[in-house]
């Protein structure tokens, strides 16, 4: 049996799978119904400052898009960090903890960009003997207009200042939380680095509208006609956030930085990729909301059961593992040449590799063969693009076939080299030529 | 009311039994089913469905129109290519067209359920009373077209579109054909024939003229002396008969006007059905015939088909609903002789049959089946009157593709020729394209000639 017991900066918990900072961490009931049914943390929702707490909207504080069969694919929310009392959460974040020893408990934090507010708030958190501490800088609605969250997130200075002074008030590990709504997502990443964190988590949500109601022309999810942007997140963000989290993870600035990867994380497979690109643990939400918390035992024995079925053994056997792949563009071999193949018995002549392929790319796919109906790729024209494979309905119909060294390409009538060649040597590239005189 | 009484009697259930028995067979699907099921659909390229479709409706275009919220353009997808899409959706054999080639099939043995969709939106449709139609500028052409059947309103309604007048001349008391006469209730509940007769018509410029038939009131040289174009659908009034012995005896009847008559009356219990009723044929209108005996409080309903189960035109679908509704099928049994008592009938004496040598023969040995209704549905046929010297074909109007007959100025469709199979669908189908036809030679007639020099 696979060992997926987490060490993530010294924080222990049985699997890697945490509960991420949100509505489903917001009090003690829901936490130890997580608990119950086998969560290995929790980063507890979000605490603001002592005094009045904050004020949500009391309509709809989400919206959504949908797959087919209304399967959600993605949500967005307004609500704000916790709206409860900091002595109620503080409370019972002490209960917990000592009700489940075994699992992590994180505390996350928003508070105003003032030294002394984060002086004041962090013997507090500690005093509750949560595991560690996660800086919210990734809220983008609401707070941020009052200069928190992606506020300080997207400001590299103000990321690395706050961290000092969490790593200068207190002995917990901190974690970084960093907001997606940027361009480059090294530059956070390097300066909480810099400020000292123990770790960063990614992503938090992404300014995001889900729709327009068309009757109203009010913005959704909608507050008495009126919408503001929401925090978007669930399974529509994961390949932004598995990006992100590459990114981190293969630069040199930051390499070997922990990362609790957040992001659309729905089956084991999902928080396996995370893992394999760098992540330590993974954060989740919204599966946890759409399903609820029983979601996490087919991840635990998902990942379990893959890691039993590959042989690895821990999960720093497997953390990290496809981070020397994540490559630029510019070091691809261009002399791999793949072709698109089509399982003839597999096919149930839906045509729609076809019509994309002869609508919207190479001509490379035949409708008809000798008057019958019958879906071919043309070896002379396909570029091997992987439209066909992903508009398939069939799992597994078309599928990629590289070429062998030594094939002949019949698009390019070119014999397939065994040598790995790349752009920065290619005769197409002026940089090559230039260098190359 | 005697549910075992012996003879053929009326109120053999109770109200409640035959208010079930006669609900809608697939009724129509809600919002939510069908999102779900509309889902399914791969909006296929060239779709195999399309081209099943006798009317080439576009399935993959109208389905995604429901899965996006948006049933009134669905119908109008449906309607442009089937003003009658409602009534096929309920009656279309759809196990043997769009929905037994639909790739679903191929991936998971399950069609995406294309009837009940198009029934979604065109109910949808018609319920809000949406006319998607209107008349171009009067032609001052009028067309007679004799039948008011699925391929006489398809026709009617798209020579109105054009501009023509139209004259419905329908022998019976209500328009519809088939559709009004000829559907097992329970496929086309309440008064939906009569409702989509008036949808079509509503466009306009159609005139109907009801209980005038022709061969009887008027000959086809008549119409072709006063109308500018003639386009024949009176559909198949024959029977055919078994000639055999008993074929007199009061109790046997034809399973066509059983059906009709059971669609016409308001008050199901008030039609008479035998205990052990016996009916002969292998097709829709045995099936049809068979199920509703059953629904009505039959005993014992036994279909007697003189082929194997593989030649019946009935589809394994219908089959399977006969069978599941408590019919009996008996295959390779030929009728003999009925049997009577008291000038009723009794029983049906029948031959086992087989195929020899490529023929069907009887093989001698005989057996009785007892029975107090024995319904025929052995067939109908063409009853020619009044056509003159109009082409006959193996029995019914010749025509090309488009419904020329070898007449000027005479076209036909629907079962009255001998194009495609005799489906409702069909007959729409060749009703459009004779209209289109129609309208060809209409508006080259009106253009001004040209000289050529």
């Amino acid at each position: 049996m696979a060992d997926i017991r987490n060490n993530f900066v010294g924080i222990k918990s049985p699997n890697p799978f945490w509960l991420a900072s949100a509505p489903p961490t917001d009090k003690a009931y829901n936490v130890e119904r997580a608990f119950k049914v086998g969560w290995g943390g929790v980063v507890w929702k979000t605490l603001g400052e002592e005094g009045p707490p904050v004020v949500n909207v009391n309509g709809p504080r989400y919206g959504a898009i949908w797959g087919a069969d209304r399967r959600l694919l993605g949500l967005n929310n307004i609500e704000l960090i916790t709206d409860r009392d900091l002595y109620t959460n503080l409370r019972e974040m002490k209960q917990v903890k000592m009700n489940w020893p075994d699992r992590a408990l994180i505390a996350s934090i928003m508070v105003p960009c003032e030294e002394n507010a984060w002086k004041a708030i962090l013997p507090l958190v500690e005093e509750t003997g949560a595991d560690g501490i996660e800086l919210n800088f990734g809220c983008p609605h609401g707070m941020s207009e009052r200069g928190m969250g992606s506020a300080v997130g997207q400001v590299p200075e103000y990321i690395e200042m706050v961290v000092r002074w969490c790593k200068q008030y207190t002995r917990m590990p901190v974690i970084t939380k960093l907001t997606p709504n940027i361009t480059d997502i090294r530059k956070p990443a390097r300066a909480a680095r810099a400020g000292g964190t123990d770790a960063v988590s990614l992503i938090n949500t992404i300014n995001s509208i889900t729709g327009v109601n068309l009757d109203t022309f009010s913005p959704e999810p909608s507050i008495d006609g009126r919408g503001s942007h929401g925090g978007y997140c669930g399974p529509a963000v994961k390949p932004i956030a598995l990006n992100m989290v590459a990114e981190i993870a293969r630069d040199p600035e930051t390499y070997g930085l922990p990362i609790s990867g957040i992001g659309g994380v729905t089956t084991w497979r999902d928080a396996a990729e995370f893992l394999v690109l760098g992540a330590g643990n993974v954060q989740v939400c919204t599966a946890a909301m759409t399903y609820g918390f029983k979601i996490v035992q087919e991840m635990i024995t998902g990942l379990s059961d893959w890691m039993d079925a590959k042989g690895h053994r821990s999960l720093d056997d497997i953390t990290g593992r496809a981070v020397p792949n994540v490559s630029d563009w510019q070091y691809l071999n261009l002399n791999y040449v793949s072709k698109a193949h089509i399982d003839q018995d597999a096919c149930i002549k839906c045509g729609r590799c076809h019509i994309a392929c002869e609508d919207t790319s190479h001509q490379a796919i035949t409708n008809v063969v000798n008057g019958i109906r019958h879906f071919e790729v043309i070896q002379e024209e396909c570029v091997g693009c992987n439209l066909c494979v992903n508009v398939c309905p069939v799992q597994n119909c078309i599928t990629m076939e590289p070429l062998a060294a030594g094939d002949l390409d019949k698009r390019t009538g070119k014999v397939v080299e065994p040598t790995y060649a790349n752009w920065t040597t290619h005769p197409n590239n002026p940089m090559a030529r230039q260098a190359a005189e | 009311m005697d549910r075992l009484g012996n003879g053929i009697e009326a109120g053999r259930l109770t109200p409640a039994e035959y208010d079930m028995n006669f609900a809608d067979l697939h009724p129509r699907l809600d919002s939510h089913e069908a999102l779900v099921a509309s889902d399914r659909c791969y909006f296929c390229y060239d779709a195999p469905c399309m081209t099943a479709c006798p009317t080439s409706i576009d399935i993959p275009l109208f389905i995604r129109q429901i899965s996006t919220g948006n049933p009134i353009g669905s119908a109008k997808t449906i309607f442009d290519q089937n003003i009658l899409g409602g009534m096929c959706a309920r009656v279309c054999p759809t196990e043997t067209l769009c929905e037994q080639v639909c790739v679903r099939n191929t991936a998971e043995d399950r069609p995406v359920e294309i009837g009940r969709l198009q029934r979604y939106a065109t109910d949808i449709a018609m319920e809000q009373g949406r006319q998607f139609y209107s008349r171009e500028a009067s032609t001052g052409k009028t067309v007679a077209i004799v039948g008011a059947g699925p391929a006489g309103l398809a026709a009617a309604h798209r020579l109105a579109m054009h501009g023509h007048s139209v004259v419905m001349l329908e022998a019976r008391e209500k328009a519809g054909g088939l559709n009004e006469y000829g559907i097992a209730t329970y496929k086309a509940v309440d008064d939906f024939a009569q409702r989509e007769v008036d949808y079509v018509t509503a466009i306009g410029g159609i005139e109907t003229r009801n209980g005038v038939a022709l061969g009887r009131d008027f000959s086809l040289s008549d119409l072709t002396a006063n109308y500018d174009a003639v386009f024949l659908a009176m559909g198949l009034a024959g029977v055919n008969g078994l000639g055999i012995e008993g074929e007199e005896l009061e109790g046997v009847e034809d399973a066509v006007d059983f059906i009709a008559a059971l669609r016409q009356a308001a008050d199901k219990a008030t039609v008479p059905i035998g205990r052990r009723v016996v009916v002969l044929g292998g097709g829709m209108t045995a099936i049809d015939a068979a199920i509703q005996a059953k629904l009505l409080g039959a005993e014992e309903v036994t279909i007697c088909y003189r082929r194997g189960k593989e030649n019946m035109n009935a589809s394994a679908y219908e089959q399977d609903l006969a069978t599941a509704n408590g019919v009996i099928i008996r295959h390779w049994l030929a009728p003999k002789a009925i049997l009577g008592k008291d000038g009723k009938v009794a029983g049906i004496e029948v031959e086992y049959t087989a195929m020899r040598d490529g023929k069907l023969v009887g093989t001698g040995e005989t057996g009785v089946i007892a029975a107090d209704q024995i319904m025929k549905a052995i067939g109908q046929s063409f009853l020619a009157s009044g056509l003159g010297a109009l082409q006959i074909e193996r029995g019914k109007i010749s025509t090309d593709m488009e419904g020329r007959t070898s007449m000027d100025g005479v076209w036909a469709g629907g079962d009255c020729i001998g194009l495609r199979e005799d489906l409702t669908v069909s007959a729409v189908a060749q009703g459009r394209d004779a209209a289109e036809s129609i309208n060809r030679v209409l508006a080259a007639g009106a253009r001004p000639a040209i000289a050529v020099a």
